[in-house]
């Protein structure tokens, strides 16, 4: 019940999404002469403005919606954040380098993006190569190690940035926004999602399994080292794309498993597309909010979403505090 | 043909050349003092630590089967288990089922039944007290009928009651033609409920019998460094510290 439901969601944010905006615009027929081709005022506000937000949007919440479903399942633990693989911080200093050496200027818009994934695959490769083949604890500290030194780093490209309007530029990218996208850009969100999406989903199993622990897990038959490594490594794969395509959209990986647990009796292997489509659901009607917000400077979505996802959060623990009391 | 044979089963350094066979419908007692390698040996059978020598289930290499293979055959009861998660006693037990890749309702209720957990099915796992989850847990096991049961120190921290009630459920599930082979501290229950008893010490086995051959007086005061008391013609058994 609850996947209809929320499917439902989905695609109503989407339909409010491309409704939304400072010109009214008839969504239907923005979209028809759009796929006609036809170069009318509604097919170029529906299909170059907010086509693309909305699907980035809807993208980024299902990555990182999924994403912190399967790492709070993976370590058992619900405080569990998706930025724990290190993916996150490697993507936003290749996107900052970007903005600091102007490294591929032949890539123009999406160059941040790209230098982002590359960023994130290379926290990825040292993340695995510093945990070897050790358990998964050790993973997830590997990844906050180098997660870290990503961070350090990052910090050194902002003390020596070139000038205050670069700074001010890095800054603003990374606390993380869907607008000014266009379709290319979903063109490398979208790959990442499938893949990494594909790797979560075909250790659901291993993910339910893990709820009694890992020697009941391994008892049960399963590949632990090996399971755990691809569950990593599709988080990591969402994430990092996330944050190379968005900057930092944050709690959003960390509330929506929380919000959606309760919702299918508390089992990791039913939370995976739950927490997908609620956190595609959030995002895209958190940005909805960021575009319906007075005119003026526009506040960042990863801004908003922290600013709602905190009071949520701590809701959340004081509700689960009146259980134990 | 016996359901588990082991020869020169060895992980140094915790366990060394230990060897035993044990047939279909009975039950073995592995005590031992603490550290003997009483959890190591079960963690070899089930697969979660290396070892050399052989371990044969139904002439089968234990090392040789397919993780999932084994885990059909072979259930293990870890000595402490929790749940992550506000899981449903129902769906805990259903999780017995995941070596077979299905839901089989009917193993699941009747796993519930055996286990004596069917009236709080419906109920949170977090929310029931320790002896009812270590039902669950025994339940979660039985749900994948397994022909070998390892269970390791399942009455441990458990009241009167629920040490016999799980005890009562794995002689039931033995007499039923499976094997269990279980780790435990009590010598008076496991002289009760125990075909055979295995005496470990040192990563070792000291002796291995019937409760009347390994519960001796002797042995027990060798092994456990303490004077001990053996009165087997009791009922129930006694054996204590003197």
């Amino acid at each position: 019940m609850i996947l209809p439901l929320s499917l439902v969601a989905v695609v109503a944010v989407a339909f409010l999404s491309l409704a939304a905006g400072p010109t009214p615009v008839g969504v239907f027929s923005g979209l028809s002469d759009w796929l006609q081709g036809l170069n009318t005022p509604a097919a170029m506000v529906i299909g170059d403005i907010r086509l693309p937000r909305t699907l980035l949007a809807l993208a980024v919440g299902a990555s990182l919606g999924l994403s912190g479903a399967a790492l709070q399942g993976l370590l058992r633990n619900p405080l569990a954040d998706p930025g724990l693989t290190g993916a996150s911080q490697g993507a936003a200093l290749g996107a900052a380098a970007v903005f600091y050496f102007g490294l591929f200027p032949a890539a123009g818009e999406v160059a941040p993006a790209v230098a982002g994934l590359l960023g994130a695959g290379l926290a990825l490769l040292l993340m695995l190569s510093l945990a070897g083949s050790a358990r998964t604890s050790l993973v997830i500290m590997a990844g906050l190690a180098i997660s870290t030194l990503a961070g350090a780093a990052l910090a050194t490209v902002l003390n020596f940035a070139p000038n205050p309007f670069a700074m001010q530029e890095l800054v603003f990218w990374l606390l993380g926004s869907v607008s000014e996208r266009s379709l290319k850009h979903l063109g490398f969100l979208l790959p990442a999602l499938l893949v990494g999406g594909a790797l979560i989903w075909r250790q659901r199993q291993l993910l339910v399994a893990l709820s009694l622990g890992e020697q009941v897990a391994q008892s049960m038959g399963f590949a632990l080292a090996r399971g755990s490594r691809m569950i990593v490594l599709g988080t990591a794969l969402l994430v990092g794309a996330s944050v190379a395509i968005a900057g930092n959209i944050g709690f959003v990986g960390l509330i929506v498993p929380h919000l959606v647990r309760p919702l299918v009796a508390h089992r990791p292997d039913r939370l995976l597309l739950p927490s997908a489509l609620f956190g595609a659901a959030l995002v895209g009607l958190a940005d909805i909010c960021v575009r319906l917000l007075p005119p003026g400077r526009e506040i960042q979505l990863g801004v908003l979403t922290s600013l709602i996802g905190t009071p949520l959060f701590i809701w959340l623990i004081w509700k689960d505090r009146q259980r134990w009391l | 043909m016996a359901l588990i044979d082991i020869r020169h089963l060895s992980l140094p350094p915790r366990l060394a050349d230990i060897g035993f066979a044990l047939d279909a419908g009975e039950m073995l007692g592995i005590i031992g003092p603490n550290g003997s390698g009483k959890s190591s040996l079960l963690h070899c059978l089930a697969g979660l630590l290396p070892y050399s020598g052989e371990c044969l289930f139904e002439s089968q290499e234990i090392g040789g089967m397919t993780p999932r293979q084994r885990a059909q055959n072979i259930g293990l009861l870890p000595q402490s288990c929790d749940s992550a998660w506000s899981l449903s006693v129902e769906d805990v037990v259903s999780l017995g089922r995941l070596p077979w890749g299905d839901c089989k309702t009917s193993a699941v209720l009747d796993a519930m039944d055996q286990a004596g957990v069917s009236k709080f099915r419906k109920r949170k796992v977090d929310c029931l007290s320790g002896g009812e989850r270590a039902r669950v847990w025994l339940a979660r096991v039985l749900a994948g009928s397994p022909r070998l049961m390892l269970a390791d120190e399942p009455i441990a921290s458990l009241d009167l009651y629920y040490q016999r009630s799980v005890m009562e459920t794995l002689r039931r599930y033995a007499n039923a033609g499976n094997g269990v082979i279980l780790a435990i501290h009590d010598f008076g229950l496991a002289a009760r409920y125990c075909d055979r008893l295995c005496l470990m010490a040192n990563g070792g086995i000291h002796a291995f019998g019937t409760p009347a051959e390994v519960l001796t007086e002797d042995g027990l005061t060798e092994v456990f460094r303490v004077p001990v008391h053996v009165d087997l013609a009791a009922r129930p058994p006694v054996i204590t510290t003197k």
